[in-house]
């Protein structure tokens, strides 16, 4: 079943177990970033008064850079136990990859940088690029899955019989498909649900019951387009009754999930969008063995030349990373979990203090 | 320009912009660290106005810092697709053992010391920083790690196979010698700019106090003196680790990158005794000197240890690299590929002289100048002394960070552009290392955005930086972990 007579550069115990960990880092950054994205995406929307601002921004300040961590710890894996994965997708989605790093460094910096001058157009400023950034990062991803579902189509390098590289260079606008679109604009829709049902579990007063409000709208939408995006996936790339399974579950998920927003139960609310996007992810990267989101050059799915098994690691590698991940993403579940914990508590406009009163910023 | 030319600059750009805010979180989370230590300890408010006034300081560079280390993580797939894929198998492990064991450890800790301070018991949320810095440590370490294996490719092998390097070792990976020396060097020069810092921002606000004449006054420069002071040590102390660390690391470049030695020197022809020049006045293409100002056997000693030692010129290392390329290599992987390196070629085996030498001598220079500043401040503030306000005092206080974080970018200017024409040494040349399906123009309009982005940060970061260091030490009030859900947090976004 699989291409076994690939020159293999490890056992395909290994390679399986790599690519599975590879998934779960990409589930932990999409699930935790992902309402952290919403959130921030929702400041210049949701909030009307500044200390409503603040508060929105509080509820993820503590958190979203370990999420972040998440996306850099896929990356870092991808490049340790596939290199040539990574070296030809990162290559080969160049400047939609730089999109993503703009989007990443100005949400960043804006979270820390607004609180630290009370001028109304420095924060506004610094909202909007923590919302555009955001949602350019959101956009892009998602686009991108909807491509790696598709299949990247990739070819050896002119003098390099090693080295594949995405075929045509550059492919940009071969991305925006009808297909990667409606992923893009999926994605962002998912997120914002995602985003204000837990905007709506970490706020208390009137806005959590306006987080409350945009959840139910902004859930019919993604359930609506969920259902078209999933099962044209399911008929794009089908990979049998597994796929349309996690449809259902992922459809479950969000229908669950608007249920009991329009309930006022928060909790379970917004375990249903993080199952949605649980079972999503799975589905996709369902699709993505042992191709890892390529295919060969060619109309339809051609199969992928460059594939888990030969792109991987040698044994020795991927053993060592092997005990490295064992030992340590146990300690870090465990403390992100305690982080959680220690601000569980919900916000609201009382619990944010008033400015320090600060001089003009010199030029 | 190609592609690759546009690679080699953005890489530049951006690593050199990135390190301007590295050694600080490095150091300062530390060093915040003790000072809240000293804090909980004796309960000295003093320490508490000093922790929450530079641990501002630190988070307004932090953001920076992490924001700008995302691009070095994704550059190496984007710009050098061949490089990644040549040796993942060794060098991707570091890199993901940095996100998986530090990155965690510093962004989650940071998020709970920056807002657990009315949330957490007193000592546990001074293990919180405690956390954070140990992870930026474990971060340095991971990089510099895999750094080192760039200039001495060590614990690995060529598989012809799969055609790339393969790992044979991680324990000789970490070991390796050049990690072994360049990881305390890098750390050092850390302190040395982070406690530059601390001087610099307290010995100014020292100075424009002068004598205090009000009870607030006289609290605030006591809190100053004392952090002139700490500063001053540790930028002392931290400097002359630096020089001890810089002198071993030379003796091991000498012995893994000969080339590079010569090229700090701009040394073309075998000398025994060699001398050090401070300065040289060159022909425009570096190939021939004009005149120079040499201290006889310096050279000698720094490369050898030995006065009298044999320091070999360029040219008699171009002619033993020609002939026999790294065929004799003590190294596995140089030795199994340097057939595949003959067929990839090297057309030039030297590095550019002209910024090999300068950069070498910048470094030294500014290291040994924030030095001397910290020796005067301390002479100076000796025994209850107080500074000179005025332009010269004022400019020294600039100094004290500025010099030796302009020194380390000339640092790793010299590292990495001595190893050219290599990316890694003796194995793979730069050259042939760049993505192929990527284009000048992605390149160059990601290289322009870059740097518009980066500038415009600088300008936001610096103005908000000076912005804090004018305020000054804030008024602070004892933090007590909050039972009422509906109190005001002591701190918010």
């Amino acid at each position: 079943m699989f291409a076994l007579e690939v020159a293999g550069n490890a056992p395909l115990a290994l390679q399986g177990l790599w690519f599975i960990l590879i998934a779960v880092l990409w589930i932990g950054y999409l699930v935790l970033e992902g309402f952290d994205y919403g959130v921030a995406m929702l400041i210049p929307f949701l909030g009307k008064t500044e200390k409503e601002k603040r508060v929105i921004v509080n509820t993820i300040g503590p958190v979203w850079d370990g999420n972040e961590v998440w996306l850099l710890t896929a990356g870092g894996a991808t490049f340790a136990a596939f290199p040539a994965w990574y070296a030809t997708l990162f290559s080969g989605l160049y400047l939609p990859l730089f999109l993503v790093l703009v989007g990443l460094i100005i949400r960043g910096v804006a979270f820390e940088y607004r609180s630290k001058h009370p001028e109304a157009k420095w924060r506004n400023a610094f909202d909007w690029m923590a919302s555009i950034g955001s949602f350019v990062v959101t956009l892009v991803f998602g686009v991108g899955f909807a491509n790696f579902i598709l299949g990247l189509p990739v070819a050896a390098a002119a003098n390099n019989p090693s080295l594949y590289v995405v075929t045509p260079s550059p492919y940009f606008w071969q991305l925006f498909s009808w297909f990667g679109l409606l992923g893009g604009v999926c994605l962002v829709a998912l997120f914002l649900f995602h985003g204000s049902l837990f905007l709506a579990l970490k706020t208390k007063g009137e806005i959590h019951d306006r987080a409350t409000a945009f959840a139910g709208k902004v859930g019919l939408v993604s359930i609506g387009l969920g259902a078209i995006f999933l099962v044209s996936q399911n008929l794009l790339h089908p990979i049998g009754p597994l796929g349309w399974v996690l449809l259902v579950l992922a459809a479950l998920g969000l229908v669950s999930a608007w249920w009991f927003n329009g309930k006022g139960r928060d909790g379970i609310a917004f375990i249903s969008t993080t199952a949605t996007v649980l079972f999503v992810a799975v589905g996709i990267f369902a699709t993505m063995w042992p191709g890892l989101g390529f295919k060969g050059v060619g109309d339809g799915l051609v199969p992928s030349p460059l594939t888990a098994m030969n792109a991987s690691s040698s044994e020795l590698t991927l053993t060592l990373m092997t005990v490295a991940a064992c030992v340590f993403v146990p300690i870090v579940l465990a403390y992100t979990a305690w982080a959680y914990t220690v601000f569980r508590r919900r916000l609201g406009v009382e619990n944010i203090p008033d400015d320090e009163p600060a001089p003009a910023l010199a030029g | 320009m190609s592609a690759e030319t546009l690679a080699r600059w953005q890489f530049g750009i951006t690593t050199v912009y990135h390190f301007f805010f590295v050694p600080i979180t490095i150091a300062m989370s530390m060093l915040v660290a003790i000072m809240q230590t000293i804090w909980v300890r004796t309960g000295s408010e003093k320490l508490l106005r000093l922790t929450k006034f530079f641990g501002k300081l630190f988070l307004i560079n932090f953001a920076m810092g992490v924001v700008t280390g995302i691009v070095q993580e994704f550059q190496f797939g984007m710009n050098w697709s061949e490089y990644s894929r040549f040796v993942g198998d060794i060098f991707g492990a570091p890199l993901a053992l940095e996100a998986l064991i530090a990155f965690f450890l510093e962004s989650v800790f940071i998020g709970l010391w920056i807002f657990g301070w009315d949330r957490l018991p007193k000592k546990v949320h001074l293990l919180m920083i405690w956390l954070a810095a140990i992870g930026t440590m474990i971060s340095s370490i991971f990089i510099l790690a895999a750094n080192s294996w760039m200039q001495n490719p060590v614990g690995a092998h060529y598989n012809a196979a799969t055609d790339r390097a393969e790992m044979t070792s991680l324990v000789d990976v970490l070991l390796n010698p050049v990690a072994l020396v360049t990881i305390p060097h890098v750390l050092v020069t850390a302190y040395m700019t982070a406690g530059g810092l601390i001087l610099g921002v307290a010995g100014w606000h020292l100075a424009k106090i002068g004598k205090p004449q009000t009870e607030k006054e006289k609290k605030d420069a006591s809190a100053y003196r004392w952090a002139t002071k700490f500063g001053a040590w540790v930028l002392l102390g931290a400097g002359l680790l630096t020089v001890i660390t810089g002198d071993i690391q030379g003796k091991i470049m000498t012995d893994v990158q000969p080339m590079k030695m010569a090229a700090a020197e701009a040394l073309w022809e075998t000398e025994q005794p060699a001398g050090f020049s401070v300065f040289t006045i060159g022909t425009l293409d570096g190939t021939q000197e004009v005149w120079s100002w040499k201290i006889p056997g310096v050279l000698s000693f720094l490369a050898t240890g030995d006065f009298n030692g044999k320091v070999y010129g360029i040219n008699d290392l171009v002619k033993k690299m020609e002939s026999e390329a790294f065929t004799n290599s003590d190294l596995v992987l140089q030795r199994e590929s340097a057939e595949r390196l003959a067929k990839v070629g090297v057309t030039d085996w030297v590095p550019n002289i002209p910024v090999t030498y300068w950069t070498f001598r910048f470094m030294m220079g500014l290291g040994f100048l924030a030095m001397a500043i910290a020796a005067w401040v301390l002479w100076v503030t000796r025994k209850g002394g107080l500074p000179t306000p005025g332009k010269l005092w004022t400019s020294l206080m600039f100094a004290a960070p500025l010099a030796p974080l302009f020194g380390i970018s000339f640092g790793w200017i010299f590292t990495e552009m001595g190893r050219q024409p290599f990316i890694v040494y003796g194995v793979l040349p730069t050259a042939a290392s760049a993505s192929p399906g990527v284009s000048a123009f992605e390149v160059g309009l990601s290289m322009v955005l870059y740097t518009v982005i980066y500038g415009a940060l600088a300008v936001v970061e610096v103005g908000l930086f000076m912005h804090y260091v004018k305020l000054g030490l804030p008024d602070v009030s004892e933090p007590k972990v909050l039972t009422d859900d509906d109190a005001p947090l002591s701190f918010a976004y």
